[in-house]
């Protein structure tokens, strides 16, 4: 029997194949395809936000709601209070019918893609129920949710890790692989910053004291700066009473950095584009001998007092900071602020030392395991049993092979799925060694057996797999991280054991049989 | 060498009565565990909370750990060492999900060392939301069920040839519970519900093989649940990983038999001789069970005893579940397929 017959070669070439693929993986080498590790294994973290993207909807509305009154001031149109409901609504209230009906053309001139519902008539006032129409929240959420993915694609990038994985899992959710990372806690506070910086002016015509205890003037808030105490080492809230009004905001940076002053105290040094700086120079100009907030997460950083007007669209952002923090913070800004707050609702960190004793654990299981289901093999079948092993040799290179072909990860669970292969790959060997046993025994020739055996087997073989290939397959559909590992391992160890029982081991039971002209069957 | 006699012939099928009563015993057992325990014992995957797995370089009494604990207000936290004494790890466990001011772990590990002296290695952190925790939930739950169906419809169609008719009673099943899980209805209530329905669908459909398999799977899943529960076991994803490799795994040792029956029923016409045919498919092919058994728990005892702690649970459920569906596939399943047939 000729040994290159078509069958044989491509035997030959996909063990080859999976040789090659898997040679990257322990030396440095073409195709560089090296073997994906997961978190589990190679130490990282792994995060789910969801992103509050309600929040950028209230936003939305309370914008729309001071358009509306911007718009109805301009018209000289009066109003009784236009408000935000909980279920993102607007309520507008009015009196006698002019005002009615100059809100009412405002409206469809203006405001034509709010859905109106017809209004209520309360004695003589009038309220109108007004909202955004579905379509258009929804396309709020999901511009949200893609601008989160961007800015903190963006921050990780700007923070130095290798190969992240970031994208939406479904609705509002984000998905980060972080492998590798060094200091996880930053990591998390850099990514879960909003990053919101406004600038608003101190109200210092009311009572600060008499605000916290009672209720805030109408149009301003209460906001706090944190002082903290080195020598104490306690912190302190300090409240300021600030004009809800945003005269500038963050979103037209074009430059944060870590700066030092004279104590050597990190500081962010920020600067403003075009339109920024011309806003901001109006606005010192305009306010001169009042205070100006830093406002950066709804929390004060500092609140100068403006003495002249500043052109240059420049200024800074002073707190105490860590040097550390000052360098998050200025990656933040620089990167942008997040369109809603994130949350993490999943986080799994792995340590690199964890990682590795995993690793090696794995390995010796895996080869303890192997062993004594090799060394049983040859007890029990013989020769045929090193068919068998040596089958079962060539199939956890083709998962090797595979993983790093189809750049699957191997995960500890993954591993755990090859050591599992390795106990039901000799399976398919078993039913086949003790068919062609059977056929023996019948009196059949030593060929005759294993070509009955091998022919009778296949079909078992085929249906036995099969099941465990579909309950694999659910489970990959089903499984996050560590556990699509496993079935993946699964998978390829099937398929693998499917072709070296079915064809390998077949191929070379033939060629021994027929070219030493056996009679009789080690087996 | 041979550790199964070739002419063997044990009378399984007249022993069913027997294994009927234990595996019954079996069942009620597992699911007085679980009723009593309220469910499984869910790990963090599944209910949410905090999981930090620290290491110290030199002994630590569990006690000071405990009390650093209780001292930033963690009173609920439960500490346990893991692993070899000689490693000196321990794993916390919380229901809280995050702190205001700094990171859970970053407070955890100061507090820690406070109450030690020493500074413990985090190598290990998970945290899951409660809401995450109720998709995973809800997942694994689907995840068995739909492994469950798709099974059965292939064997259906592989040994009754009634592809169709199998497909079109678990698919229907399928949108049914798709449905009715929008709807909010507890995803135990609507599972159950559905299995016994496709239990019921199978009887009067004469599907005897997919019943047969079906009844052993359950049987297997549930005992393995119930061991678990009887333990107090930590019930994470990797068990459902387990869980559902169970189901691949004893369906293999079932289909075997099957396959035998199918080829040695080829030409009988009658019934009466049936148990005799049973017996001897599984006769024929029980050293084929047994080896594959053997080597399958060879690598699981290696993955056990040598593979660490975070995959030992998972080691542990394989172990229990190939033991289960060995002894189901034999037990179990024929004898179902038998008492269909002569129906």
């Amino acid at each position: 029997m000729k040994l290159f017959t078509f069958k044989n070669s491509i035997t030959i070439c996909v063990v080859l194949a999976a040789v090659i693929y898997l040679l990257p993986t322990f030396f440095n080498c073409w195709p560089h395809k090296k073997i994906n590790m997961g978190l589990d294994l190679q130490g990282g973290m792994h995060l789910v936000l969801e992103v509050q993207n309600i929040k950028a909807v209230e936003a939305e509305v309370e914008r729309t709601i001071q358009e509306i009154k911007k718009q109805l001031r301009k018209d000289g149109v009066k109003h009784l209070g236009i408000a935000r409901l909980n279920d993102n609504s607007i309520l507008a209230k009015f009196q006698n019918n002019e005002n009615k009906s100059g809100f009412e053309t405002m409206l469809s001139k203006n405001f034509e893609n709010l859905i109106t519902q017809r209004p209520e008539v309360d004695g003589n006032i009038i309220s109108y129920k007004l909202s955004l129409p579905e379509t258009e929240t929804d396309n709020i959420k999901k511009m949200a949710t893609d601008q989160a993915l961007e800015t903190i694609r963006n921050r990780i990038d700007e923070f130095g890790v290798s190969e992240p994985d970031i994208r939406i899992q479904g609705g509002n959710r984000i998905l980060l692989q972080l492998p590798g990372i060094k200091d996880p806690e930053r990591a998390k506070d850099l990514i879960g910053k909003t990053a919101q910086l406004t600038f608003q002016i101190v109200d210092d015509d009311a009572d600060v004291d008499s605000a916290v205890n009672g209720t805030p003037p109408v149009g301003d808030e209460i906001l706090y700066q944190n002082k903290y105490n080195s020598t104490t080492g306690t912190s302190i809230k300090i409240p300021f009473l600030i004009k809800k009004r945003v005269l500038l905001d963050g979103s037209l940076l074009t430059d944060a950095r870590v700066e030092f002053d004279q104590f050597q105290q990190p500081q962010i040094g920020i600067e403003f584009n075009r339109k920024g700086a011309r806003i901001f120079d109006r606005v010192t100009g305009e306010n001169i001998h009042k205070r100006l907030a830093i406002v950066l997460d709804k929390s004060v950083y500092s609140a100068p007092v403006i003495q002249d007007r500043i052109a240059g669209g420049k200024a800074r952002i002073t707190g105490s900071f860590t040097l550390n923090e000052a360098k998050d913070l200025a990656i933040a800004l620089r990167a942008g602020s997040l369109p809603a707050p994130v949350k993490i609702i999943e986080e799994r960190t792995v340590g690199p030392t964890l990682g590795s004793d995993s690793v090696r654990m794995g390995l010796i299981s895996m080869l303890a395991g192997g062993l004594f289901v090799i060394l049983f093999m040859v007890i029990y079948y013989k020769g045929a049993g090193l068919i068998a092993d040596l089958a079962l040799v060539i199939n956890i290179i083709l998962i090797g092979g595979g993983l790093a072909a189809f750049q699957a990860t191997l995960t500890l669970p993954g591993i755990a799925g090859i050591i599992l292969t390795i106990g039901m790959a000799v399976d398919a060997n078993v039913i086949i060694y003790e068919r062609i046993r059977e056929e023996i025994r019948s009196g059949r020739t030593a060929l005759a057996a294993v070509v009955v055996g091998f022919e009778r087997a296949t079909l078992t073989i085929l249906d036995a797999n099969v099941t465990t290939f579909i309950a694999a397959l659910v489970l990959y559909q089903f499984g996050t991280g560590p556990i699509k590992g496993f079935a993946v391992t699964l998978c390829l160890g099937i398929i693998a054991s499917l072709f070296t029982a079915l064809i390998l081991s077949k191929t070379i039971f033939i060629f021994i049989l027929k070219n030493k002209q056996m009679s009789k069957l080690s087996i | 060498m041979q550790l199964i006699k070739s002419n063997i012939n044990i009378d399984f099928i007249g022993k069913h009565n027997i294994c009927f009563v234990l595996s019954i015993v079996l069942i009620l057992v597992s699911i007085g565990s679980l009723v009593i325990h309220k469910g499984p014992n869910y790990g963090i995957d599944f209910v949410g909370g905090t999981l930090i797995q620290v290491k110290f370089s030199d002994q630590v009494p569990i006690g000071k750990i405990r009390s650093g604990l209780t001292n930033i207000g963690f009173n609920n936290a439960s500490v346990q060492n893991f692993g070899h004494d000689q490693d000196h790890e321990f794993l916390i466990r919380t229901s809280n999900l995050e702190m205001t001011t700094k990171g859970l772990s970053q407070s955890i590990s100061e507090a820690i060392k406070a109450s030690t002296g020493l500074t413990p290695e985090i190598r290990r952190v998970e945290m899951v939301g409660p809401q995450v925790g109720k998709d995973l939930r809800k997942k694994a739950l689907l995840a068995i069920f739909y492994s469950l169906l798709f099974i059965t419809i292939y064997i259906s169609g592989r040994f009754e040839m009634k592809w169709v008719l199998s497909g079109i009673t678990a698919g229907s099943l399928m949108t049914a519970v798709y449905f009715l899980s929008v709807f909010n209805v507890s995803m135990i209530v609507l599972i159950t519900g559905a299995l016994v329905v496709t239990l019921v669908l199978f009887w009067s459909l004469h599907l005897k093989y997919a019943m047969g398999a079906i009844v052993a799977l359950l049987h297997d899943v549930l005992i393995t649940v119930g061991i678990f529960s009887i333990l107090n076991l930590d019930f994470s994803l990797p068990i459902i990983a387990a869980l559902l490799t169970i189901i691949g795994y004893s369906l293999n040792d079932t289909i075997i038999v099957f396959d035998r029956i199918r080829e040695n029923i080829k030409g009988e016409k009658t019934s009466d001789t049936l148990p005799a045919l049973f017996n001897k498919s599984i006769n024929e092919t029980l050293s084929r069970t047994i080896l594959t058994s053997v080597t399958t728990l060879i690598v699981l005892f290696s993955l056990y005893f040598l593979g660490g702690e975070i995959i030992h649970n998972f080691a542990f459920a394989m172990i229990i579940g190939v033991l289960i569906g060995t002894y189901s596939s034999i037990f179990v399943a024929s004898p179902i397929v038998l008492a269909a047939s002569k129906r």
